[in-house]
């Protein structure tokens, strides 16, 4: 292929790229280190409303000659990333043995990345096994009921994850049919949304429920590529089933077992449709949830984009952090390959 | 034979009538559209302004999200929003509503002066009702056990302490205490309750004092007598609650009282009634917030869709088309509607409830309490954290905006 060729090819998905990932990004990040402010000035205004009419001082931003509000953009170096992560509040919580953690987890920014990086590292063996597991049970299931079990088998993971939860919290909330039936098992009140840790579990719950599919189709179809020579040969030498999963099957399977993990990490870092679906932000939050916090404007009509991209720049550095182990290991094996 | 066809076109012609029933004398050929938010009342007032002809109405709960960055582009997205008094503060400021001034005097006759919401004189919005949340309560469940209808928190910990001990209901009480905006709503009621302001005269935060604490343990002192799952409750949940007996007491929007005799959904008909919001301390004034929805026109319209707006919005809450649900809302109109629900949130108003504040500060610390009160009633925190936390965040978003240094 000569250069123009190669040029013509690649180009406009360059473009594009540039246009739609890095440009956003450079934008997002350079937002993180500004603030847009407005100036407030104190003003007596008369205001008339069904209840009367009142004179009250009150703060305005001031506007231009066409009425608009005249905001300038600050540098306000590390200030975004301060106000997220509260250096100060962190400091007084580890010099307080014993009340360490709870004092941590009132700190917005913190609370939610534990919540983040748990849901993340707890899901991903959870899915990786059972999809493991669905994926060699299917394998030895009649050619005739193959297709409608792996299209049953499917069908959580073409659900749109916010209807899913939906669905899954009004099973479960005050007197879900699920609820009312845990209540009638232990003969004693249960109450799945009055506490943080059962919706932690729902949602983890949920989450494997709705990817275990994702991983057992790739799962299933790598089975089909194992070479049923080397199983044999692994039978005559006398493996036992379990031998045979562990030194042949899983082995083989590895490469798409680092590409389940990579592509689940990164949509579980992101975890924010079960927070909305099980109406769970007053127990729980994530740290994509907290980036839409920060954006949605305020009864006032007030938002924080600044702290928003700040908070979306380490909601990427996290990801970067969890896939790193991962990357190694794939390049690694590259090169020795 | 296509017989759905068939079924539709006969259910769209029987359909007509029913939204004919709300006739416009007008026929409008300008392009027009409105963005408002979804309930009830909103639903009657748009209907009628639709059979005006070229109009299409736009209902989203949450239209607040959308209506800065809506009415900010030129030319905007709707020619009218909806607004309430916390709403119309930042499209105030940003110049996005136009003066209505000179449409009022051309065809504004009918108005009440009440209706006119004036800013330093001119008039940026036409109101035609006013909101509130209020105390409902099952009248039978009182009579039973002798209680008096309470009038101050303290009355309603003690009738539900009586009421959960009868067995009677579920739960004693049920309220909008869902976290985020709901919550927050809440808090900003009890503590203005208390009549201390909630800032300083340089825009600096005011809850992390006596009050603050009193604010926030009556909010943990009634969740004890909730469903345990109430941080979860919006005014959709707590009304259900009502309407299938499940709860006693409320403190919730007029615009939901109808709901409480809608013999449709509820099973307890007849027996809820309605009093003023109780007050945070004997001899306070109840502790609510009065609200009046409106509706105000873009600035970025031409005047001509302005003045087609203008026509069609006095169609949309015309005396024949509101008196036709008299109890969707407390409606301001010219006679007055009487109505048998207003009488929570009237007696609300006389006792002397403030008005939700129409300034930039009250929504960072309303949403700051919708965000940090949950950690507080879950016990994770204590009322001094969870108000020092909420002056934190206030600071934190008032200084990104430049309300102050």
């Amino acid at each position: 292929m000569n250069q123009r060729t190669f040029w013509a090819f690649v180009g406009p998905s360059l473009f594009m790229m540039v246009l739609f990932i890095a440009g956003p990004l450079v934008g997002v990040l350079v937002q993180s280190f500004q603030q847009q402010r407005a100036d407030f000035e104190t003003v007596e205004r008369e205001s008339c409303t069904p209840f009367g009419c009142t004179t009250e001082t009150t703060a305005v931003p001031v506007t231009d000659d066409d009425g608009r509000i005249v905001t300038r953009t600050v540098w306000v170096g590390w200030d975004n990333y301060a106000a997220l992560l509260d250096p100060d509040a962190v400091r007084a919580a580890l010099n307080a043995p014993g009340d360490a953690l709870r004092q941590l987890a009132q700190i917005r920014f913190w609370d939610a990345l534990r919540f983040t990086v748990t849901f993340a590292l707890v899901t991903l063996p959870l899915v990786l096994v059972l999809g493991l597991l669905l994926a060699l049970a299917v394998n030895t299931l009649t050619d005739a009921l193959k297709g409608p079990t792996i299209f049953v088998t499917l069908l959580p993971f073409i659900i749109t994850p916010v209807i899913g939860a939906l669905a899954v919290r009004w099973l479960f909330i005050g007197d879900g049919i699920l609820t009312a039936g845990l209540e009638r098992l232990l003969e004693r009140e249960v109450a799945m949304f009055a506490q943080g840790w059962t919706i932690e579990l729902m949602m983890l719950g949920y989450r494997v429920w709705h990817v275990v599919p994702f991983a057992f189709v790739i799962f299933y179809a790598g089975l089909q590529t194992v070479a049923a020579e080397r199983l044999e040969a692994a039978g005559i030498d006398g493996a036992t089933r379990w031998q045979k999963l562990r030194h042949v099957i899983v082995p083989h399977l590895m490469p798409l077992i680092v590409f389940v993990s990579l592509i689940h990490l990164m949509d579980s870092y992101r975890v924010f449709d079960e927070i909305v679906g099980f109406s769970a932000s007053g127990y729980r939050t994530s740290l994509q949830y907290l980036t839409y916090e920060f954006l949605v404007p305020d009864e006032s009509g007030n938002r924080s984009i600044g702290r928003a991209s700040a908070s979306a720049v380490l909601t990427m550095i996290g990801v970067v952090i969890l896939l790193v182990p991962l990357l190694r290991n794939t390049w690694k094996e590259q090169r020795r390959a | 034979m296509k017989t759905w066809i068939l079924a539709l076109a006969t259910a769209i012609a029987l359909g007509l009538p029913a939204t004919a029933a709300a006739q416009c004398d007008l026929d409008n050929d300008v392009p027009l559209t409105m963005l408002s938010n979804s309930f009830e009342a909103w639903k009657i007032m748009s209907d009628a302004m639709t059979s005006c002809g070229n109009f299409e109405a736009t209902l989203d709960a949450d239209y607040r999200l959308k209506i800065n960055d809506a009415l900010a582009a030129d030319p905007a997205v709707y020619t009218m929003v909806g607004v309430s008094n916390a709403t119309l503060t930042p499209l105030l400021a940003d110049g996005l509503v136009r003066p209505l001034d000179d449409l009022v005097e051309a065809y504004g006759q009918d108005l009440l002066p009440s209706q006119l919401i004036r800013v330093d004189g001119e008039v940026v919005a036409i109101s035609m009702m006013v909101n509130a949340q209020h105390l409902m309560y099952r009248s039978d469940v009182l009579d039973v056990l002798g209680l008096e209808v309470p009038e101050t928190y303290p009355e309603v910990l003690t009738a539900a302490e009586e009421i959960a001990e009868s067995g009677l209901v579920d739960y004693p009480l049920v309220g909008t205490f869902g976290a985020g905006w709901n919550l927050g709503e809440e808090f900003v009621n009890m503590y203005l309750g208390y009549d201390t302001p909630m800032f300083t005269d340089d825009n600096r935060p005011n809850v992390a004092n006596a009050d603050g604490v009193a604010a926030l343990e009556m909010l943990a002192a009634l969740g004890e007598y909730m469903d345990p799952e109430y941080l979860s409750f919006d005014s959709t949940a707590a009304q259900q609650k009502m309407q299938q007996g499940q709860a006693a007491m409320t403190n919730l929007w007029a615009t939901r009282a109808a709901a409480m005799d809608d013999p449709e959904e509820s099973e307890v008909g007849g027996l809820v009634e309605f009093a003023a919001a109780p007050a945070a301390f004997a001899g306070g004034a109840p502790a609510t917030t009065l609200w009046w929805d409106g509706i105000s026109i873009a600035s970025n319209v031409t005047d001509a869709e302005a003045e087609a707006a203008f026509q069609v919005l006095l169609e949309g809450i015309d005396r024949d088309v509101l008196a036709e649900h008299p109890d969707a809302a407390i409606w301001l109109s010219n006679p007055p509607i009487a109505s048998d629900v207003a009488v929570g949130a009237q007696a609300s108003a006389e006792g002397g409830a403030p008005a939700y504040p129409s300034s930039n500060l009250i929504g960072i610390m309303h949403n700051a309490a919708g965000e940090f009160i949950p950690a507080y009633l879950n016990g994770e925190t204590s009322a001094e954290e969870t108000l020092a936390a909420m002056e934190d965040a206030y600071l934190a978003t008032a200084r990104e905006n430049g309300l102050i240094d």
